[in-house]
């Protein structure tokens, strides 16, 4: 029986197929999805926040897309996957109110996923596909077996990128 | 005073911020029943610090569907502060405000979304009126943004900017009835100075 494992917000897991990954209602955060296709272990981060050096409050590596990402790819390569096979795809960073006008929380959203790809570009982890940006929450599962990322929005047609 | 965390906020400055809420959301029941004329009643508003994991939860999961207002706050203090409520709460609310059935799909039409922003900023006002009473400073909400959506995408924009402080957020729960339960959330988000300040101005050190 496979499983599909929940992940929180600022929180990351790893799993290994047939199993899954999930994070539900992803906002301006971001999903990050990772698997080596070889050994189909996988693994999904919620990323909030892009910098961890930009901030005091920073002992939650998981909350960052810098130490995040990394802390993900140790996993997985503890498990048994190899960095340079891994693939990822992103979702979220949406801007979910018209207006955070707030002066260092401008378009948090696109700076989670800007930060997300620099960050998966210094590992030399390509990017397949993403579904970023826009208005809306999404909610997000990630098959390491296949690779297919599932993503559910409020009154949209569920779709896999 | 700059490194300020939530988890070392004293026991006395949740004590004060229930009150504050306790106030606020009375007179926010108030504004409310004078809106809708009719009988509103409110229970004791609950003040907790959260994990973000536990929110999602608290509002009956990540994808439950609510509504969002949120405000910028400005003034001698910043930050922003959100009213959450469940959709079905906030289509009753509406309803009842307009005096007329809603569109039958389910959706807010534009009149309908201008009216539930409406409530919410008759809502949050009074809540920012009791702080602003309270402690003596001048503080200015912005025009309200409304989004309907998944609680959890909804919660992540306060909880990016708690996520800033700490790991946790603080959320004051309002029950108000009339005919019908409405839980109303709300997070207020002041930035750090601005918790001194507040602090500062009721006579507390934390």
């Amino acid at each position: 029986m496979s499983e599909i494992i929940k992940v929180g917000m600022a929180d990351l897991k790893t799993c290994k197929a047939p199993d899954g990954v999930t994070t539900l209602g992803l906002g301006s955060c971001v999903g990050v999805a990772i698997r080596d296709p070889i050994t189909k272990i996988g693994g999904l981060a919620h990323v909030m926040l892009p910098d961890s050096t930009a901030i005091r409050q920073n002992n939650n590596i998981y909350k960052f897309a810098d130490t995040g990402i990394t802390e993900l790819v140790r996993l997985m390569e503890q498990l048994g996957a190899k960095r340079n096979r891994m693939v990822a795809k992103i979702a979220g960073g949406a801007q979910m109110f018209a207006f955070q006008n707030k002066t260092e929380l401008v378009r948090v959203g696109d700076r989670n996923v800007e930060a997300s790809k620099k960050k998966l570009k210094e590992l030399n982890i390509p990017i397949l596909s993403e579904d970023t940006g826009d208005s809306y929450g999404r909610t997000v599962i990630f098959y390491p077996e296949t690779g297919d990322f599932v993503i559910r929005a409020v009154g949209r047609d569920e779709r896999t990128i | 005073m700059s490194d300020i965390t939530l988890e070392s906020m004293s026991e006395q400055y949740y004590d004060v911020l229930k009150e504050i809420g306790n106030i606020g959301a009375g007179n926010a029941t108030t504004a409310l029943a004078q809106l809708l004329q009719c009988k509103v009643d409110m229970k004791v508003p609950q003040v907790k610090l959260l994990e973000f994991d536990e929110l999602g939860e608290l509002m009956g999961g990540e994808e439950q569907i609510m509504a969002g207002i949120y405000l910028c706050v400005e003034g001698d203090i910043t930050g922003s502060i959100m009213f959450l409520l469940r959709k079905d709460a906030a289509r009753h609310l509406v309803s009842k405000l307009m005096g007329m059935e809603l569109s039958p799909d389910g959706e807010f039409s534009e009149i309908e979304s201008s009216a539930l922003k409406e409530i919410g900023n008759i809502i949050t006002g009074a809540y920012l009126n009791s702080l602003s009473t309270l402690t003596n400073l001048v503080i200015y909400p912005s025009v309200p943004d409304l989004t309907i959506d998944m609680a959890g995408a909804i919660l992540s924009v306060p909880a990016i900017e708690f996520g800033t402080l700490g790991d946790k957020i603080l959320l004051i729960q309002t029950q108000f009835t009339d005919d019908y339960d409405l839980d109303g959330f709300f997070v207020l988000v002041p930035d750090l100075e601005s918790y001194a300040k507040i602090l500062g101005a009721l006579g507390l050190t934390i």
